[in-house]
Protein backbone atom coordinates (compact mmCIF):
# COMPACT_ATOMS: atom_id res chain seq x y z
CA UNK A 1 0.00 0.00 0.00
CA UNK A 2 1.15 3.58 -0.89
CA UNK A 3 0.07 6.61 0.88
CA UNK A 4 0.45 10.31 -0.81
CA UNK A 5 1.15 11.85 2.41
CA UNK A 6 0.26 15.40 3.81
CA UNK A 7 2.36 16.92 6.80
CA UNK A 8 0.42 20.69 6.91
CA UNK A 9 2.74 23.29 8.88
CA UNK A 10 3.37 22.33 12.09
CA UNK A 11 4.45 18.45 12.08
CA UNK A 12 7.04 20.20 9.43
CA UNK A 13 7.89 22.77 12.81
CA UNK A 14 7.69 22.22 16.25
CA UNK A 15 6.33 18.94 15.90
CA UNK A 16 8.69 17.21 13.54
CA UNK A 17 9.00 14.20 16.13
CA UNK A 18 5.32 13.68 15.52
CA UNK A 19 5.77 12.82 12.01
CA UNK A 20 9.05 11.62 11.85
CA UNK A 21 7.22 8.85 14.71
CA UNK A 22 4.88 8.59 12.14
CA UNK A 23 6.97 7.25 9.40
CA UNK A 24 8.70 5.27 11.52
CA UNK A 25 5.63 3.38 12.59
CA UNK A 26 4.28 3.39 8.75
CA UNK A 27 7.80 2.14 7.51
CA UNK A 28 7.23 -0.76 10.39
CA UNK A 29 4.45 -1.70 9.07
CA UNK A 30 5.25 -1.62 5.44
CA UNK A 31 3.19 1.08 3.93
CA UNK A 32 4.99 3.45 1.53
CA UNK A 33 4.51 7.18 2.12
CA UNK A 34 4.75 9.38 -0.50
CA UNK A 35 5.18 13.18 0.28
CA UNK A 36 2.86 15.32 -1.41
CA UNK A 37 4.73 17.68 -3.38
CA UNK A 38 4.45 21.36 -3.54
CA UNK A 39 2.07 21.11 -0.95
CA UNK A 40 0.97 24.57 0.66
CA UNK A 41 -0.71 25.74 4.25
CA UNK A 42 -4.48 24.14 4.05
CA UNK A 43 -5.32 27.40 5.95
CA UNK A 44 -5.82 25.38 9.81
CA UNK A 45 -9.45 26.14 9.94
CA UNK A 46 -12.69 25.77 7.31
CA UNK A 47 -14.55 29.06 6.89
CA UNK A 48 -17.66 28.61 8.43
CA UNK A 49 -19.27 31.40 6.70
CA UNK A 50 -21.20 30.74 2.91
CA UNK A 51 -19.96 33.51 1.29
CA UNK A 52 -16.28 33.00 1.93
CA UNK A 53 -14.95 31.05 -0.82
CA UNK A 54 -11.45 32.30 -1.26
CA UNK A 55 -10.85 30.36 2.13
CA UNK A 56 -11.48 26.96 0.70
CA UNK A 57 -9.07 27.98 -2.12
CA UNK A 58 -5.81 26.43 0.07
CA UNK A 59 -7.47 23.12 0.83
CA UNK A 60 -8.53 22.62 -2.90
CA UNK A 61 -5.16 23.23 -4.41
CA UNK A 62 -3.94 20.60 -2.27
CA UNK A 63 -6.36 18.40 -3.39
CA UNK A 64 -5.28 19.42 -6.95
CA UNK A 65 -1.78 18.59 -6.09
CA UNK A 66 -2.90 15.56 -4.74
CA UNK A 67 -4.81 14.50 -7.92
CA UNK A 68 -1.25 15.47 -9.85
CA UNK A 69 0.57 12.90 -8.00
CA UNK A 70 -1.59 10.72 -9.40
CA UNK A 71 -3.88 9.57 -6.62
CA UNK A 72 -7.51 9.60 -5.41
CA UNK A 73 -6.62 9.45 -1.91
CA UNK A 74 -4.51 11.57 0.79
CA UNK A 75 -3.80 11.30 4.20
CA UNK A 76 -2.60 13.66 7.24
CA UNK A 77 -1.57 13.08 10.92
CA UNK A 78 -2.91 16.34 11.53
CA UNK A 79 -6.90 16.42 12.95
CA UNK A 80 -6.96 20.13 12.00
CA UNK A 81 -5.53 19.89 8.20
CA UNK A 82 -8.03 16.68 8.34
CA UNK A 83 -10.81 18.84 9.06
CA UNK A 84 -10.19 21.88 7.10
CA UNK A 85 -8.92 19.85 4.32
CA UNK A 86 -12.30 17.07 4.13
CA UNK A 87 -14.44 19.72 4.74
CA UNK A 88 -13.55 21.98 2.09
CA UNK A 89 -13.55 18.40 0.15
CA UNK A 90 -17.40 17.81 1.22
CA UNK A 91 -18.36 22.12 0.25
CA UNK A 92 -17.20 21.77 -3.53
CA UNK A 93 -18.61 18.20 -3.82
CA UNK A 94 -21.75 19.33 -2.76
CA UNK A 95 -21.79 22.65 -4.68
CA UNK A 96 -20.82 22.25 -8.21
CA UNK A 97 -20.94 26.55 -8.58
CA UNK A 98 -18.53 26.83 -5.60
CA UNK A 99 -16.00 24.26 -7.45
CA UNK A 100 -16.42 26.08 -10.92
CA UNK A 101 -15.72 29.23 -9.09
CA UNK A 102 -12.60 28.27 -7.25
CA UNK A 103 -11.35 26.30 -10.42
CA UNK A 104 -11.83 29.99 -11.93
CA UNK A 105 -9.53 31.54 -9.82
CA UNK A 106 -6.68 28.92 -10.12
CA UNK A 107 -7.25 29.29 -13.68
CA UNK A 108 -3.46 28.85 -14.26
CA UNK A 109 -3.31 25.38 -12.66
CA UNK A 110 -3.13 22.94 -15.11
CA UNK A 111 -5.00 20.13 -13.52
CA UNK A 112 -8.97 21.29 -12.83
CA UNK A 113 -10.69 19.94 -9.14
CA UNK A 114 -13.46 17.46 -10.10
CA UNK A 115 -14.48 16.81 -5.69
CA UNK A 116 -12.21 13.48 -6.96
CA UNK A 117 -9.86 13.14 -3.91
CA UNK A 118 -10.58 11.59 -0.63
CA UNK A 119 -8.90 12.74 2.31
CA UNK A 120 -8.53 10.42 5.34
CA UNK A 121 -6.54 11.00 8.93
CA UNK A 122 -4.35 8.45 9.36
CA UNK A 123 -6.15 6.75 12.25
CA UNK A 124 -9.13 5.76 10.15
CA UNK A 125 -6.61 4.28 7.64
CA UNK A 126 -4.56 2.10 10.71
CA UNK A 127 -8.36 0.91 11.23
CA UNK A 128 -10.06 0.31 7.74
CA UNK A 129 -7.27 -0.45 5.16
CA UNK A 130 -4.71 -2.02 7.66
CA UNK A 131 -6.67 -3.34 11.19
CA UNK A 132 -5.64 -3.02 14.56
CA UNK A 133 -5.38 -7.05 14.46
CA UNK A 134 -2.36 -6.51 11.69
CA UNK A 135 -1.03 -4.05 14.32
CA UNK A 136 -1.19 -5.78 17.08
CA UNK A 137 0.48 -8.48 15.22
CA UNK A 138 3.48 -6.32 14.24
CA UNK A 139 4.15 -5.09 17.50
CA UNK A 140 7.66 -5.76 19.07
CA UNK A 141 7.45 -3.85 22.34
CA UNK A 142 3.90 -4.17 23.58
CA UNK A 143 3.01 -1.21 25.81
CA UNK A 144 2.90 -3.36 28.70
CA UNK A 145 1.00 -2.16 31.73
CA UNK A 146 0.77 1.48 30.40
CA UNK A 147 -2.56 2.89 31.28
CA UNK A 148 -3.36 5.51 28.49
CA UNK A 149 -5.91 7.77 28.49
CA UNK A 150 -7.27 9.12 24.68
CA UNK A 151 -7.72 12.74 24.10
CA UNK A 152 -9.81 13.62 21.00
CA UNK A 153 -10.32 17.38 21.30
CA UNK A 154 -12.72 18.55 18.57
CA UNK A 155 -11.92 18.67 14.97
CA UNK A 156 -11.35 14.67 14.49
CA UNK A 157 -15.20 14.21 15.52
CA UNK A 158 -16.70 17.05 14.54
CA UNK A 159 -19.28 17.91 13.09
CA UNK A 160 -20.64 14.71 12.82
CA UNK A 161 -20.65 14.62 8.65
CA UNK A 162 -16.91 14.56 8.41
CA UNK A 163 -16.19 12.77 11.78
CA UNK A 164 -13.63 9.38 12.10
CA UNK A 165 -15.80 8.13 15.14
CA UNK A 166 -18.92 8.89 17.20
CA UNK A 167 -18.78 12.57 18.45
CA UNK A 168 -19.95 11.72 22.25
CA UNK A 169 -17.76 8.74 23.00
CA UNK A 170 -15.44 8.08 20.33
CA UNK A 171 -13.38 4.82 21.09
CA UNK A 172 -10.81 4.46 18.01
CA UNK A 173 -7.54 5.66 19.85
CA UNK A 174 -8.14 3.41 22.47
CA UNK A 175 -8.30 0.86 20.03
CA UNK A 176 -5.05 1.52 18.66
CA UNK A 177 -3.76 1.86 22.18
CA UNK A 178 -5.08 -1.29 23.17
CA UNK A 179 -3.93 -3.09 20.49
CA UNK A 180 -0.46 -1.67 21.04
CA UNK A 181 -0.49 -3.21 24.20
CA UNK A 182 -1.43 -0.46 26.58
CA UNK A 183 -4.22 -0.45 28.63
CA UNK A 184 -6.42 2.09 28.07
CA UNK A 185 -8.24 4.36 30.59
CA UNK A 186 -11.47 6.15 29.84
CA UNK A 187 -12.67 9.38 31.05
CA UNK A 188 -15.25 11.94 30.67
CA UNK A 189 -12.72 15.22 29.27
CA UNK A 190 -11.76 13.44 26.53
CA UNK A 191 -13.82 15.04 23.80
CA UNK A 192 -13.63 18.37 25.93
CA UNK A 193 -12.50 21.22 23.63
CA UNK A 194 -8.07 22.46 24.79
CA UNK A 195 -9.49 26.10 23.84
CA UNK A 196 -7.31 25.33 20.57
CA UNK A 197 -5.80 28.54 19.54
CA UNK A 198 -6.93 30.79 21.76
CA UNK A 199 -3.92 29.94 23.37
CA UNK A 200 -2.02 32.97 21.45
CA UNK A 201 -4.45 35.42 22.58
CA UNK A 202 -5.58 34.40 25.94
CA UNK A 203 -3.02 31.27 27.09
CA UNK A 204 -4.68 31.03 30.66
CA UNK A 205 -8.42 29.70 29.37
CA UNK A 206 -6.38 27.03 28.13
CA UNK A 207 -4.46 26.34 31.07
CA UNK A 208 -7.82 26.13 32.93
CA UNK A 209 -8.99 23.92 30.38
CA UNK A 210 -5.36 21.57 30.49
CA UNK A 211 -6.25 21.69 34.53
CA UNK A 212 -9.88 20.19 33.92
CA UNK A 213 -9.30 17.56 31.00
CA UNK A 214 -5.55 16.43 32.60
CA UNK A 215 -6.82 15.95 36.02
CA UNK A 216 -9.79 13.65 35.01
CA UNK A 217 -7.41 11.78 33.28
CA UNK A 218 -4.55 11.24 35.84
CA UNK A 219 -7.68 10.43 38.73
CA UNK A 220 -8.96 7.57 36.84
CA UNK A 221 -5.57 6.08 36.73
CA UNK A 222 -3.78 7.53 32.89
CA UNK A 223 -0.38 7.63 33.42
CA UNK A 224 0.43 9.69 29.61
CA UNK A 225 -2.50 11.42 27.47
CA UNK A 226 -2.29 10.65 23.69
CA UNK A 227 -3.57 13.03 21.22
CA UNK A 228 -4.20 13.41 17.53
CA UNK A 229 -3.58 16.79 16.67
CA UNK A 230 -0.63 19.31 17.46
CA UNK A 231 -2.69 22.10 18.38
CA UNK A 232 -4.34 20.06 21.80
CA UNK A 233 -0.55 18.36 21.61
CA UNK A 234 1.03 22.26 22.23
CA UNK A 235 -1.90 22.95 24.31
CA UNK A 236 -2.43 20.32 27.14
CA UNK A 237 1.65 20.00 27.08
CA UNK A 238 3.40 23.34 27.48
CA UNK A 239 0.46 25.39 28.83
CA UNK A 240 0.89 22.74 32.15
CA UNK A 241 3.61 25.70 32.61
CA UNK A 242 1.06 28.27 33.04
CA UNK A 243 -1.59 25.28 35.02
CA UNK A 244 1.01 25.11 37.71
CA UNK A 245 0.99 28.86 37.98
CA UNK A 246 -2.96 28.79 38.14
CA UNK A 247 -3.14 25.62 40.52
CA UNK A 248 0.03 24.89 42.63
CA UNK A 249 -0.79 21.67 43.47
CA UNK A 250 -1.50 20.22 39.91
CA UNK A 251 0.12 16.98 39.05
CA UNK A 252 1.89 17.04 35.68
CA UNK A 253 1.04 14.42 32.68
CA UNK A 254 3.17 13.98 30.02
CA UNK A 255 1.11 14.01 26.52
CA UNK A 256 2.13 11.60 23.83
CA UNK A 257 1.11 11.78 19.90
CA UNK A 258 -0.73 8.65 18.85
CA UNK A 259 2.91 8.33 16.03
CA UNK A 260 4.73 8.40 18.78
CA UNK A 261 3.31 5.69 20.75
CA UNK A 262 3.05 3.19 17.50
CA UNK A 263 6.85 4.09 16.89
CA UNK A 264 7.74 2.80 20.59
CA UNK A 265 5.47 -0.26 20.48
CA UNK A 266 6.69 -1.03 16.51
CA UNK A 267 9.73 -1.65 17.35
CA UNK A 268 11.16 2.59 16.25
CA UNK A 269 14.25 3.66 17.97
CA UNK A 270 14.08 6.39 20.60
CA UNK A 271 15.81 9.11 19.03
CA UNK A 272 12.54 9.18 16.58
CA UNK A 273 11.01 10.21 19.32
CA UNK A 274 12.57 12.53 21.02
CA UNK A 275 11.21 12.72 23.72
CA UNK A 276 13.26 15.73 25.20
CA UNK A 277 11.08 18.34 22.70
CA UNK A 278 8.07 17.84 25.52
CA UNK A 279 7.17 20.15 28.05
CA UNK A 280 6.72 17.33 31.20
CA UNK A 281 9.02 14.40 30.40
CA UNK A 282 7.35 11.15 29.69
CA UNK A 283 10.81 9.46 30.06
CA UNK A 284 10.40 8.74 33.58
CA UNK A 285 7.34 6.89 33.07
CA UNK A 286 7.98 4.84 29.85
CA UNK A 287 11.58 4.25 31.63
CA UNK A 288 9.73 2.59 35.05
CA UNK A 289 7.52 0.27 32.20
CA UNK A 290 10.83 -0.97 30.40
CA UNK A 291 9.73 0.93 27.19
CA UNK A 292 13.30 3.12 26.72
CA UNK B 1 -30.23 44.53 32.11
CA UNK B 2 -32.93 46.58 30.04
CA UNK B 3 -33.09 45.28 26.55
CA UNK B 4 -35.66 46.65 24.05
CA UNK B 5 -37.34 44.94 21.92
CA UNK B 6 -38.92 46.34 18.63
CA UNK B 7 -40.45 45.74 15.42
CA UNK B 8 -37.32 47.89 13.68
CA UNK B 9 -34.77 45.63 15.16
CA UNK B 10 -35.88 42.61 14.17
CA UNK B 11 -36.55 43.18 10.95
CA UNK B 12 -33.41 44.98 10.76
CA UNK B 13 -30.67 43.74 7.73
CA UNK B 14 -28.31 42.88 10.86
CA UNK B 15 -30.75 39.90 11.20
CA UNK B 16 -30.73 39.03 7.91
CA UNK B 17 -27.05 39.64 7.07
CA UNK B 18 -26.49 36.76 10.08
CA UNK B 19 -29.11 34.11 8.50
CA UNK B 20 -27.58 34.51 5.68
CA UNK B 21 -23.28 34.41 6.29
CA UNK B 22 -24.15 31.40 8.56
CA UNK B 23 -27.11 29.54 6.38
CA UNK B 24 -29.32 29.06 9.66
CA UNK B 25 -32.59 29.86 10.43
CA UNK B 26 -32.58 31.23 13.70
CA UNK B 27 -36.43 31.44 14.35
CA UNK B 28 -35.88 27.21 14.40
CA UNK B 29 -34.42 27.35 17.95
CA UNK B 30 -36.97 26.87 20.79
CA UNK B 31 -34.46 27.81 23.54
CA UNK B 32 -34.05 24.57 24.86
CA UNK B 33 -30.22 25.54 26.13
CA UNK B 34 -28.85 22.11 25.02
CA UNK B 35 -25.75 24.23 23.15
CA UNK B 36 -25.21 26.42 26.56
CA UNK B 37 -25.30 23.55 28.63
CA UNK B 38 -22.25 21.46 26.67
CA UNK B 39 -20.22 24.67 25.41
CA UNK B 40 -16.91 24.82 27.53
CA UNK B 41 -16.47 28.18 27.13
CA UNK B 42 -19.76 29.65 28.85
CA UNK B 43 -17.52 30.37 32.36
CA UNK B 44 -15.60 33.11 30.23
CA UNK B 45 -18.84 34.38 28.51
CA UNK B 46 -20.91 37.15 29.07
CA UNK B 47 -23.73 36.13 26.71
CA UNK B 48 -24.20 32.34 26.63
CA UNK B 49 -24.41 30.52 23.20
CA UNK B 50 -28.60 29.93 23.37
CA UNK B 51 -28.57 33.72 24.91
CA UNK B 52 -26.70 35.01 20.75
CA UNK B 53 -29.47 33.26 19.20
CA UNK B 54 -32.47 34.79 20.83
CA UNK B 55 -30.32 37.67 20.67
CA UNK B 56 -29.72 37.26 17.31
CA UNK B 57 -33.56 36.69 16.59
CA UNK B 58 -34.28 39.90 17.74
CA UNK B 59 -32.10 42.00 15.97
CA UNK B 60 -29.76 43.19 19.48
CA UNK B 61 -27.00 43.83 17.39
CA UNK B 62 -24.97 46.54 19.93
CA UNK B 63 -24.96 43.86 22.48
CA UNK B 64 -23.91 41.10 20.23
CA UNK B 65 -21.26 42.94 18.64
CA UNK B 66 -19.74 44.29 22.21
CA UNK B 67 -20.55 40.96 23.57
CA UNK B 68 -17.14 38.75 25.02
CA UNK B 69 -18.61 35.58 23.86
CA UNK B 70 -17.79 35.91 20.13
CA UNK B 71 -14.13 35.99 21.01
CA UNK B 72 -14.18 33.22 23.35
CA UNK B 73 -16.10 30.51 20.98
CA UNK B 74 -13.03 28.56 19.32
CA UNK B 75 -15.73 27.03 17.20
CA UNK B 76 -15.58 23.30 19.30
CA UNK B 77 -18.89 22.14 17.62
CA UNK B 78 -20.65 20.81 20.73
CA UNK B 79 -23.37 22.96 20.06
CA UNK B 80 -23.51 22.32 16.60
CA UNK B 81 -23.95 18.45 17.38
CA UNK B 82 -25.88 18.51 20.08
CA UNK B 83 -28.79 21.16 19.35
CA UNK B 84 -32.48 19.36 19.02
CA UNK B 85 -33.22 21.72 15.95
CA UNK B 86 -30.08 21.33 14.01
CA UNK B 87 -28.66 24.87 13.91
CA UNK B 88 -25.31 25.29 13.65
CA UNK B 89 -25.10 27.82 16.63
CA UNK B 90 -20.71 28.05 15.65
CA UNK B 91 -21.93 29.13 12.46
CA UNK B 92 -24.01 32.30 13.75
CA UNK B 93 -21.24 33.05 15.92
CA UNK B 94 -18.60 33.26 13.28
CA UNK B 95 -21.03 35.58 11.05
CA UNK B 96 -21.08 37.89 13.83
CA UNK B 97 -17.52 38.01 14.13
CA UNK B 98 -17.10 37.99 10.36
CA UNK B 99 -19.44 41.30 10.57
CA UNK B 100 -16.76 42.55 12.74
CA UNK B 101 -13.47 41.63 10.77
CA UNK B 102 -14.93 43.40 7.50
CA UNK B 103 -14.93 46.80 9.32
CA UNK B 104 -11.57 45.53 10.26
CA UNK B 105 -12.37 44.94 13.91
CA UNK B 106 -9.72 42.96 14.67
CA UNK B 107 -9.53 41.10 17.90
CA UNK B 108 -6.10 40.18 17.82
CA UNK B 109 -3.50 43.11 17.25
CA UNK B 110 -0.31 41.15 15.46
CA UNK B 111 1.76 43.93 16.27
CA UNK B 112 0.54 42.87 20.18
CA UNK B 113 2.01 39.65 19.92
CA UNK B 114 5.62 39.53 21.42
CA UNK B 115 8.54 37.65 19.65
CA UNK B 116 8.70 35.44 22.37
CA UNK B 117 4.98 34.48 21.81
CA UNK B 118 5.41 34.24 18.16
CA UNK B 119 8.18 31.89 18.69
CA UNK B 120 6.96 29.36 20.92
CA UNK B 121 2.97 28.74 19.66
CA UNK B 122 3.40 26.44 16.83
CA UNK B 123 1.85 27.68 13.21
CA UNK B 124 -1.32 25.93 13.77
CA UNK B 125 -2.04 28.23 16.64
CA UNK B 126 -0.94 31.52 14.93
CA UNK B 127 -2.71 30.87 11.24
CA UNK B 128 -5.78 29.69 13.05
CA UNK B 129 -5.87 32.51 15.47
CA UNK B 130 -4.58 35.09 12.74
CA UNK B 131 -7.76 33.56 10.54
CA UNK B 132 -10.21 33.85 13.16
CA UNK B 133 -9.48 37.06 15.08
CA UNK B 134 -8.03 39.04 12.15
CA UNK B 135 -9.41 40.56 9.11
S1 LIG C 1 -29.59 23.82 21.37
FE1 LIG C 1 -30.50 24.64 19.47
S2 LIG C 1 -32.68 24.89 19.91
FE2 LIG C 1 -31.66 24.61 21.90
S3 LIG C 1 -31.22 26.74 22.59
FE3 LIG C 1 -29.40 26.05 21.49
S4 LIG C 1 -29.71 26.73 19.38
FE4 LIG C 1 -31.71 26.83 20.41
S1 LIG D 1 -18.68 26.11 19.16
FE1 LIG D 1 -18.45 27.88 20.51
S2 LIG D 1 -20.49 28.18 21.43
FE2 LIG D 1 -20.47 26.12 20.55
S3 LIG D 1 -19.91 24.80 22.25
FE3 LIG D 1 -18.01 25.33 21.18
S4 LIG D 1 -17.17 27.16 22.22
FE4 LIG D 1 -19.36 26.90 22.85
Amino acid sequence: MKLIYYPGCTLKNQAKNFEDAGLCALDKLGIEVQELERWNCCGTVFSLVTDDLIHHLAPVRVLIRTKEAKSNSLMTMCAMCFNTLKRANERVRADADALSTLNDLMYEEETKYEGDVDVYHLLEILKDKIGFETIRQKTVKPLQDLKVASYYGCYLIRPREIGIDDPENPQILEDLTASLGATPIDFPYKTECCAAYKTVDNPNIVAERTYQILNSARQLGAEVVVVSCPLCAFNLDARQKETSKLYPEFQHVPILYFTQLMALALGCSEEKLRLDLHYIDPKPILKSKGLI
Amino acid sequence: MRINISRKNINDLFVAKIQELSGQNLLACYQCGKCSAGCPAVSDMDLLPNQIIRYAQLGLKDELMHSKSIWVCASCMTCNVRCPRGIKIAEVIEAIRQILLRKRADHLPLENLSPEVKCQVPPIALISSFRKFTS
